[in-house]
């Protein structure tokens, strides 16, 4: 559906050289939802206006359905930015015009009659639930609602793509989950394509099929969100699946409780990754009757993505050090990857502190 | 009521015609002004925003001459512009006295203040959203006529009003060298005969015209925003 190539985009920046993308190649397919992730400044806001040629890329092609868009006339762009619906951070909605208004907007230069028109706009509110505010003008909405109008706004002209810039990110949480659930439907229901930009690992795990992680302009690893999540390779990664699983925030507690900083001989502080059908395994129930080996959960969490449940565990293992050693070999024979964890020894002194 | 306007206003009672054709001389001259200089300045306004850096048509030479002009014609005191467009003015209209021949320095004095109010109303219209009418696939003329013309309708109503406001102290200042309206009478009568109430009740008149418009302005952008 969509092939980037050799993408790099170069801004001069009073003189200063600002490569915010660099040598991008991927490909996305028809109704897949794709997602990028890095923090802000990695340059996938550039890269998502690439596709709609919003922004033009310096070298590299662009491709939507094998047709080379960069070589398209202005006139033949524009017809094929019709067929890309765009949503925004702040929906940027036109503040004149109804909600109603808003909408038509995208349908002025469509061969639909009035009447066919009206019929269209009645249908596209009410497949993101606003009926009733059709009259109403964007400052009247509430956030979300607004990004409904903006959804609407995106679907007039049919498209097969829809690329979502950070849509989420001026939502609340509730709010969010709504808005990702009614995308997820829509790719569902209508077969479409949605490329989405965020800082939210959160909003990848919801409803993304692929991810790609971005910095400084290059995207360091893509894959499928289940991989992406059980197997993270590079480190950039494991630090947004780690702040959306929330270990690292359960280890900072961890790290201060007394049973864990006073570990005694025969106990080890271990992370536990797996995934998929391992879950349903009675591991821990195995360690015990296979080894003698007690396990004691300190924190347990489970994402199940796309059907696939990805489990991690902090736990204390207790039991002699040779059988210990033999339940590690049949965990990681298992596909169970092991942590040993070490209690940072600042974190020792400043909990001893607490203590005393 | 008439002994108080007598003792008061002796000579404003006996030029009550000439107040009344002083005042629609004028508002003429605003009138048309406001309409030449209107369209011109809204068209100047729009190529500035359109060929200005980020612009949806971009191009350096055109805003920079542009706005270099705009800036000159602007730099000239308006009462020095009165007399340096007199030959013009013979040219198109014929004479240069009178408040038609007064139009063509209030246009050319009017036009390059409006333009850069025009330009600055349009830039308050969020780059986002044109941003999202282009992905929309709308043409540049689409998004200046159902963008940027319709999201900032309420700022060119308020910069209109005050180039307006402007433009009747514009008026007043043509008329002080012959052009007719209110500042001619407020200056060859209140001034030079030494008759202190005409030029205070031409004021007043001045300042009601001001009040006016600014009150229309108000209710016209209550109107259009939302």
């Amino acid at each position: 559906m969509i092939e980037l190539k050799g993408i790099d985009v170069t801004f001069y920046q009073k003189k200063t050289r600002i490569e915010a993308v660099k040598n991008v190649s991927l490909s996305i397919e028809k109704g897949c939802v794709y997602g990028f992730v890095g923090y802000s400044g990695a340059g996938k806001s550039t890269l998502v206006r690439v596709i709609n040629l919003l922004q033009r890329p310096n070298t590299g092609s662009v491709k939507i359905k094998g047709r080379e868009i960069t070589k398209y006339t202005q006139k033949e762009l524009r017809q094929q930015r019709k067929k890309i619906g765009m949503i925004f951070q702040h929906f940027h909605l036109m503040k004149e015009r109804t909600i109603y208004g808003n909408i038509d907007f995208a349908l002025k230069y469509s061969d639909l009659s009035k009447t066919e028109r009206q019929a269209k706009i009645e249908k596209l509110l009410r497949l993101v639930g606003l009926s009733d505010k059709k009259n109403a003008y964007p400052s009247q909405l509430s956030g979300g609602q607004k990004q409904r109008v903006a959804i609407a706004r995106a679907l007039a002209n049919d498209p097969e793509i829809l690329l979502c810039d950070e849509a989420t990110s001026a939502l609340d949480p509730k709010t969010t989950a709504q808005i990702l659930a009614l995308l997820q439907s829509l790719n569902q229901s209508l077969n479409l394509t949605i490329v989405l930009i965020t800082h939210e690992m959160q909003v990848v795990k919801e409803i993304c099929h692929k991810v790609a992680v971005m910095d400084r302009g290059q995207v360091l690893e893509q894959n499928d969100i289940v991989s992406i999540f059980s197997q993270p390779q590079q480190a950039l990664t494991q630090e947004f699946i780690r702040s959306a699983t929330h270990i690292d925030q359960a280890l900072t507690t961890i790290y201060q409780q007394i049973s864990v900083t006073k570990l005694k001989e025969n106990e080890e502080l271990i992370e536990l990754a797996y995934q998929g059908h391992q879950t349903s395994e009675p591991l821990i129930a195995q360690l015990y009757s296979k080894y003698q080996v007690v396990t004691n959960i300190l924190y347990g969490n489970v994402e199940i993505l796309q059907q696939t449940p990805i489990g991690h565990l902090i736990v204390i293992l207790s039991g002699a050090h040779e059988q210990r050693k033999k339940a590690f070999a049949y965990l990681q024979k298992q596909g169970v990857r092991l942590t040993h964890l070490q209690v940072p020894t600042s974190q020792t002194t400043a909990s001893t502190l607490h203590v005393s | 009521m008439q002994s108080f306007l007598e003792s008061y206003l002796p000579n404003v009672l006996q030029l009550k015609q000439e107040f009344i054709q002083s005042t629609a001389e004028t508002i003429y001259m605003v009138i048309w002004t406001a309409l030449v200089a209107g369209i011109g300045g809204i068209l100047l306004g729009v190529v500035l925003v359109s060929t200005g850096e980020g612009g949806i048509l971009k191009n350096r030479l055109v805003y920079s001459v542009l706005e270099k002009s705009i800036n000159l014609l602007r730099s000239i005191p308006f009462i020095i512009m009165l007399a340096l467009f007199q030959p013009l003015t013979r040219l198109l209209v014929g004479t240069t006295i009178g408040t038609t021949a007064a139009l063509v320095p209030l246009v050319i004095g009017v036009i390059p203040f409006f333009a850069r109010q025009i330009e600055n109303a349009l830039l308050e219209v969020d780059s986002g959203v044109i941003e999202a009418a282009q992905a929309m696939g709308t043409s540049p003329a689409g998004i200046i006529f159902r963008v940027y013309l319709i999201e900032g309708l309420p700022s060119i109503v308020r910069v209109s009003a005050v180039t307006v406001i402007n433009l009747i102290g514009l008026t007043a200042m043509a008329g002080a060298i012959g052009a007719g309206g209110l500042g001619n009478l407020a200056i060859a009568r209140g001034y030079n005969r030494f008759q202190s109430d005409v030029t205070i009740v031409a004021t007043l008149i001045i300042l009601l015209l001001v009040f006016i418009s600014q009150a229309i302005s108000n209710q016209l952008i209550k109107k259009i925003s939302h």
